[in-house]
C-alpha cells in the first residue's frame, strides 16, 4: 500500500496523514452524475470503512456501476466529492488513484500473456523488474494460477480469466478494490464457488472491496454491508440482516428476497387493522386512520389449524388457496379476506400439513414484520 | 447400457454422411460451373496478356522500335540497373512511402474519431469518406490542377497571407498532395474497421492500471489496431508506388515515377521489351507487398 503515490494537488482539501488514516476508505458526498439529460446517480452520500466488503446492490440501470466508475475515475461526477482515505479524487484521472478495478468483461489484454496482463500495472508504475516478477508470481499463486504465466487469455476458461483479472488488480496492492459484477459471466456452480473464494480472499488480503451486483443472494452472502440502489438513489445502507429484516422502503423489501405486502390502517400506537377487519400488532407510531404497508417475509409467517389456541401475538383467520410442494419446503397461498399472502413452511418431520380450502390461522411475530410508509 | 442409448437411426448414419458428402461435391461442382464465366474472362483478358508481357520482356527491340520475337535475352532486365532507372524506382518508392506515412498520420486520428462516434454519426462520416469515389479519379486530379495552379485558390491564399505567390503545380509537393488525397480513404477504411473492433473496456482497464492516456494507446489500442495499420499502409503503398495519373497530371519532368516511365516505354520510346520487364518487376514488388497484407492484416477488410 505504501508503494502507491499518495499526493494531493489541492492542499486545502488534503488532510494530514494522521487524519487520512482514520478517514473512511471511500467517502462519497453529494455525488451526482448526469449524462446529457439523464441523471444516472442522484446525490449519493456513502462512507465505506477500511477493510470492509461493501456491496452496491440494485437492478440494472440503477446507477450502481456509474457510482463504481466514479470511484475508479473512469467517470467524473457532475457534482459532489469522491474521497479515498480522506483525499479528494473527484476529478483525478484513473491512473492517479490508489484503486483498481475488476471489470465485468474482465477486460484482459488479448495480445498479452497472463503474466504480462498481471504485470501491466506494475510496469506502468515503473516497479523494478525483479520486484515486479516476484509480485506477479505471488498474485498468481494467490488466485491459484501458478503455471499459467505464458498462456493467452483466450486459452483460459471463464473462471480462470476471472482470476487473472483479480490477480491483475490485487498485484498493485490497491487501497480499494472495485468489482463490477465480476461473477456475472460465470455459470451458477462456479459462481457459488467463487463467492466463497472471493470472500475468503478479501479476508486474507484485508483490502476494502466495493462490489457491484444485481444478485441479491450474492450481496447477502458476501457483504459486510450493502447499499441498495434504485433510480440513481441509495435507498438503504445496512448489514445484510438489517436490509433483509428491516427494509425501509417497499423497493428494498421487494428487491431482496420474497415478501408479502399487507395494507394496514393504524388503529392506535402499536395496533393496526387489516383490510378484512382483523386487528394486529404492528410497530406503528402514527396517528389513527393513517394508511401504511406492512411487509412480512413468507418464512416469518406460520400456519395453524383454525381454532388452535393462539400461539403468537398476531393470529389472523385465513383460508388455503393453493399449496405448492417445493421439496425442502411447502409454499402456501393463503387468503386473508381480500388479501393473498405467501407462507412458507419448512418440510420438517411433524410439521403440520394443510390442503387447499382448509381454514387456518395465520400467525407472525410483530417484530418479524416491518412497517413501510405506503 | 451404452448401446441402449444409441438411437436406432444410428445405423443409417454412415449412409447419411455419405449422402451429405455427395451433396457437397455436387454443390462444389455447381459452384465451379457458375464461376466459369468469371474464370474465362480473367484468363482471356488478364492472365493471357500477362503471359504476353512476360514473353515480351525477354524479346529485343529493333532499331525501328519493333519488337523482335525470337532473339530471347535478359538485356531488358539488365537495363533495370541503369542509374537513371534506379533513380526513378527509388523516387517512386520514397514517394509511396512518404504518402503512406502521411496517410497513416492523418488517417489514424480521423478513423479513430469516426469509430468512436455513435452509429448514426459514424455511418454519415463513412459515407462522406467514400463520396469522392462517386466521381472520376482523373477529373478529381484535374481539379487539383486548378486548385494548385498559379493564380489558383492556394496561391492566392498564400499571397493574401503575405507569403508571396506559390507555384505548387508540377512539383513533387503537388504529386504528394494528389496521392494523399487520392488514397487517404484506402487508409481510413481499414483503420476504421480495426479501431471499431477494439473493446474500449481494455483501454479503461489500462487506465485503471496506471497507464497514462498515451501509454494506454501505445500498449493497448495501437497493437490491437495494427492489422488495420498494415492493411491501410499496403493499400496506400501499392497504388502510390505504381501511380500514373497523379504524377502525370500534377507532376513535372523531374517527378517522373515508375508508372509514367513504363507508359513512356510503350508509347513514345516504343521499347516494349524494356517496358515489359519494368512492369514485371513492379508487379512482383506489389505482389510481395500484397502477400504481406494477406498474411498479417487481410482479415480486417
Amino acid at each position: 500500500m505504501s508503494s502507491l503515490p499518495v499526493a494531493s494537488t489541492d492542499p486545502a482539501r488534503a488532510p494530514s496523514t494522521a487524519s487520512a488514516d482514520s478517514a473512511p476508505a471511500v467517502e462519497l458526498v453529494g455525488v451526482v452524475k448526469r449524462f446529457d439529460e439523464v441523471t444516472a446517480v442522484d446525490a449519493i452520500d456513502l462512507r465505506i470503512a477500511d477493510g470492509e466488503f461493501f456491496s452496491l446492490l440494485g437492478p440494472s440501470g440503477c446507477g450502481k456501476t456509474t457510482t463504481l466508475r466514479m470511484i475508479a475515475g473512469l467517470e467524473f461526477p457532475t457534482a459532489g466529492s469522491v474521497r479515498i482515505h480522506g483525499e479528494e479524487m473527484a476529478l483525478r484521472p484513473p491512473n492517479k488513484r490508489p484503486v483498481n478495478t475488476v471489470f465485468q468483461s474482465y477486460a484482459l489484454f488479448p495480445h498479452m500473456t497472463v503474466a504480462q496482463n498481471v504485470g501491466f500495472g506494475l510496469q506502468m508504475q515503473s516497479v523494478a523488474r525483479s520486484e515486479a516478477d516476484a509480485r506477479v508470481r505471488d498474485a498468481l499463486e494467490l488466485v491459484r494460477l501458478t503455471g499459467m504465466e505464458g498462456r493467452r487469455p483466450k486459452q483460459l476458461s471463464g473462471g480462470q480469466q476471472q482470476r487473472v483479472a483479480l490477480a491483475r488488480a490485487l498485484v498493485n496492492h490497491p487501497q480499494v478494490l472495485l468489482l463490477d459484477e465480476p461473477l456475472g459471466a460465470l455459470d451458477l456452480k462456479l459462481r457459488k464457488a467463487m463467492q466463497v473464494e472471493l470472500k475468503e480472499l478479501q479476508r486474507r488480503v484485508g483490502i476494502t472491496f466495493v462490489y457491484v451486483t444485481h444478485d441479491q443472494e450474492e450481496a447477502l452472502t458476501m457483504s459486510d454491508r450493502i447499499g441498495v440502489m434504485d433510480a440513481g438513489r441509495l435507498l438503504q445502507i445496512g448489514t445484510p440482516e438489517e436490509i433483509y429484516e428491516q427494509p425501509c422502503t417497499r423497493m428494498v423489501a421487494d428487491f431482496i428476497g420474497e415478501t408479502n405486502f399487507l395494507p394496514i390502517t393504524v388503529v392506535a400506537a402499536g395496533r393496526a387493522r387489516l383490510p378484512d377487519g382483523s386487528e394486529i400488532h404492528a410497530a406503528v407510531h402514527d396517528p389513527a386512520d393513517e394508511e401504511r404497508t406492512l411487509t412480512v417475509r413468507p418464512e416469518k409467517m406460520s400456519l395453524a389449524p383454525a381454532g388452535d389456541p393462539a400461539g403468537a401475538a398476531n393470529d389472523v383467520p385465513g383460508r388455503i388457496h393453493r399449496r405448492v410442494y417445493l421439496g425442502n419446503a411447502l409454499s402456501y397461498e393463503v387468503d386473508i379476506g381480500p388479501l393473498r399472502v405467501h407462507v412458507r413452511h419448512e418440510n420438517a418431520p411433524g410439521a403440520p400439513q394443510f390442503s387447499e380450502g382448509d381454514a387456518v390461522s395465520v400467525r407472525w411475530d410483530p417484530a418479524a414484520a416491518a412497517v413501510l410508509d405506503k | 447400457m451404452a448401446q441402449l442409448t444409441v438411437p436406432p437411426e444410428a445405423e443409417t448414419l454412415p449412409a447419411t454422411a455419405e449422402l451429405e458428402r455427395a451433396a457437397e461435391r455436387a454443390a462444389s461442382r455447381r459452384g465451379l460451373l457458375l464461376s466459369l464465366p468469371g474464370f474465362a474472362y480473367l484468363f482471356l483478358f488478364f492472365a493471357l496478356p500477362l503471359v504476353i508481357v512476360f514473353v515480351y520482356s525477354f524479346a529485343t527491340r529493333s532499331s525501328t522500335g519493333r519488337t523482335i520475337l525470337g532473339d530471347w535475352n535478359l538485356r531488358s532486365y539488365a537495363r533495370l540497373l541503369d542509374p537513371f532507372v534506379l533513380q526513378i524506382a527509388w523516387r517512386s518508392f520514397s514517394v509511396a512511402a512518404v504518402a503512406t506515412v502521411i496517410c497513416l498520420v492523418v488517417g489514424y486520428p480521423f478513423a479513430y474519431y469516426i469509430a468512436t462516434r455513435r452509429p448514426a454519426v459514424r455511418y454519415t462520416l463513412l459515407v462522406l469518406v467514400m463520396i469522392p469515389f462517386w466521381s472520376n479519379f482523373l477529373v478529381r486530379t484535374y481539379a487539383w490542377r486548378v486548385l494548385l495552379g498559379s493564380g489558383g485558390p492556394v496561391s492566392r491564399l498564400t499571397e493574401l497571407l503575405g507569403l508571396g505567390q506559390t507555384r505548387l503545380l508540377f512539383t513533387s509537393t503537388a504529386v504528394m498532395i494528389g496521392l494523399v488525397y487520392g488514397f487517404l480513404p484506402f487508409m481510413v477504411l481499414p483503420l476504421y474497421a480495426s479501431i471499431e473492433r477494439v473493446d474500449f473496456d481494455l483501454v479503461e482497464a489500462a487506465r485503471d492500471l496506471y497507464a497514462s492516456g498515451w501509454q494506454a494507446f501505445r500498449r493497448v489500442t495501437w497493437p490491437l489496431t495494427r492489422p488495420g495499420v498494415i492493411a491501410g499502409s499496403i493499400l496506400v503503398f501499392i497504388p502510390s508506388f505504381g501511380a500514373y495519373v497523379t504524377p502525370e497530371i500534377l507532376g513535372g519532368s523531374r517527378t517522373t515515377m515508375l508508372g509514367s516511365f513504363i507508359v513512356r516505354q510503350f508509347l513514345s520510346a516504343r521499347d516494349w521489351p524494356f517496358g515489359s520487364s519494368l512492369s514485371f518487376v513492379v508487379m512482383t514488388v506489389m505482389l510481395v507487398a500484397a502477400l504481406i497484407y494477406f498474411r498479417t492484416g487481410g482479415k480486417t477488410l
